[in-house]
């Protein structure tokens, strides 16, 4: 196909394919899965144009190795990625949680299926929304970024390589299968023109003195040193001290899942990413995000030609939540629509954060939702404002 | 102005290849907007299958086709399907010597297969039909579609493909069907 590490140009491609050239353009350097459907192509074109760079891919015997040996690759210094979909990335949620433990930066595709369990293995979903935030045991955060195109799982497969590192954070690609499998045009920047966030590295000396999970900076994360560099490191699912240590005291334990939690919070501002369509004087303010969001953006056209004050806010990142976006577009509209295609995960969560009614339009997948049921509900919404 | 197009025909025939070549032809070569889909898991196997693409001069939103514009069938049982599909008024392309279609329906036929066979090659019936396609429609230019092909097939079948092109568009120019 190409040794050239990045394929700049104008390609024709689906958002499962991008994904894999933004890793590649991210400069991957370890991939491990097991292919599963409809994330299989991700898998399938890395293991193809890794080994041409001399990158490493491997196909594991499941989901759960797959998970832990991307965690492996990550702390031996490598930008280390993993991709599945529906069971597969339920096998994923124990070390997922693993990682964010060990604060190991990684990333892990979700080309969402309809769930649960086998349910739908070549029709979409967008019912893992919760399940990224909350899927593994025990109180941490991770960072969820959604693309609405092939050209957009490029560019987010790029930020979340880079967030993950900034923030030593599994960050998720949680795309879903329309976007996974719908070709459209990819624009291939320049080499020179994409983003690379190096990680954080110790400045003290390899002596004994350097604490791997010791954070000084205001932004809560602790320098990486990698296995081989010449420091002592210790990484373990238990309660640790500074040191990496086992220490299972509440304290300890207080202070470290504090962190964990409080890294994402106090940097949410960097992380977060939205795009505002027509919200300037929307009374109805309209939420989605992934494929809905194509179906969102033409049903907030069509009602804004009927003078419907109605505007969108397409979620480009999904966790953390965007809360001070929403509660200040609360201070200016009526009610809230949230079109997701689940039986109302996120519109839980904008639930949280506003006083006025919040109106799902959902579908439990399958099948994408349309633009007509979309205008169907704000015009429904218009007629009681 | 929104136009959706379906390549239709049974498994083997290559449709999701047309749809991809088309597709890559007005997207990398002509200033449009252009979104492919395809049918995916056992409904895709065998019987008929198709792929669907849209074009637009403003970034399409929904990607599925809805109603056809165009309607390209390349066997009986995708006419049979797929024809109720499309809009009053569409354009529908055959190849009319596989296809017998219903007596008041308006159709523009090519034997594509028989021009593939004639060329030596049965696996080249899409692309004749892709050159028919492209004359009768006026969807693509000529040297878009073309360069789309070059881009798409393995290298040492590029010369027998463009004459695969070249027949199903020249065929048009004959019988005067050319937009």
């Amino acid at each position: 196909m190409s040794n050239r590490r990045v394929l700049t140009g104008n390609h024709f491609m689906n958002g499962d394919i991008a994904t894999a050239e933004g890793a590649m353009a991210a400069r991957i350097g370890f991939f491990a899965g097991y292919p599963i459907t409809p994330s299989t192509e991700v898998a399938e074109r890395l293991a193809r144009r890794m080994p041409e760079v001399g990158d490493t891919f491997i196909q594991m015997e499941d989901e759960l190795a797959s998970m832990a040996a991307i965690i492996g690759g990550s702390l031996a210094g490598k930008r280390s990625m993993t991709a599945t979909s529906g069971p597969g990335i339920s096998l994923m949620m124990e070390n997922l949680g693993l990682a964010a433990m060990m604060e190991a930066p990684c990333v892990v595709v979700n080309i969402q299926r309809g769930g649960p369990s086998t349910g739908l293995p070549t029709l979409a979903g967008q019912s893992d929304i919760m399940q990224a935030r909350w899927g593994s045991h025990g109180d941490y955060r991770i960072i969820a970024y959604s693309p609405w195109s092939p050209q957009e799982a490029f560019d987010l497969t790029v930020l979340s390589f880079n967030m993950a590192d900034r923030y030593r954070v599994p960050t998720l690609l949680l795309a879903d299968e329309v976007i996974g499998h719908m070709v459209e045009r990819v624009v291939i920047p320049e080499e020179s023109e994409i983003e690379h966030w190096e990680r954080k590295k110790p400045t003290k000396p390899p002596n004994g003195r350097f604490k791997p999970f010791e954070a000084l900076d205001d932004d809560l994360v602790p320098p990486i040193a990698h296995a081989g560099e010449g420091y002592k490191v210790h990484f373990t699912g238990l309660t640790h001290d500074e040191r990496g240590y086992p220490d299972m005291t509440p304290d300890t334990h207080q202070k470290l899942v504090t962190r964990l939690v409080e890294k994402i919070r106090v940097n949410a501002d960097d992380i977060i990413r939205t795009e505002d369509y027509q919200l300037d004087d929307a009374k109805i303010v309209l939420i989605s995000f992934g494929c809905t969001a194509r179906s969102a953006r033409r049903a907030v056209r069509d009602a804004r030609e009927q003078g419907i004050p109605v505007g969108l806010l397409r979620m480009i990142s999904i966790w953390p939540f965007p809360k001070k976006i929403i509660k200040e577009l609360a201070s200016n509209a009526d009610t809230f629509i949230v079109a997701e295609m689940n039986l109302g995960q996120m519109s839980r969560e904008v639930e949280r954060h506003v006083s006025q009614p919040v109106v799902g339009v959902n579908h439990a997948g399958g099948e994408m939702i349309s633009p007509e049921k979309i205008l169907k509900a704000i015009k429904e919404v218009a007629g009681d404002v | 102005m929104r136009t959706e197009i379906r390549f239709s025909g049974f498994g083997g025939q290559g449709v999701v290849l047309m749809g991809y070549i088309m597709g890559n032809a007005l997207a990398l070569h002509e200033a449009l907007e252009c979104v492919m889909t395809q049918a995916y898991g056992p409904e895709a196997r065998g019987g008929a299958s198709s792929s669907n693409i849209v074009v637009s001069k403003e970034p399409i939103d929904y990607p599925f086709v809805q109603e056809p514009d165009i309607l390209v069938a390349l066997s009986q049982e995708a006419y049979t399907k797929f024809r109720p599909t499309a809009k009053d008024g569409a354009t529908i392309i055959i190849d009319n010597g596989l296809v017998d279609p219903s007596a008041e329906d308006n159709t523009h036929g090519i034997p594509a297969t028989q021009f593939a066979e004639y060329l030596g090659r049965r696996i080249v019936t899409n692309v004749v039909m892709m050159g028919f396609v492209t004359a009768v429609t006026g969807i693509a230019n000529r040297e878009s579609v073309e360069k789309a092909i070059e881009a798409t097939v393995k290298t040492k079948t590029i010369p027998l493909n463009l004459k695969a092109f070249a027949a199903g568009f020249d065929y048009a120019l004959e019988k005067e069907l050319a937009k």
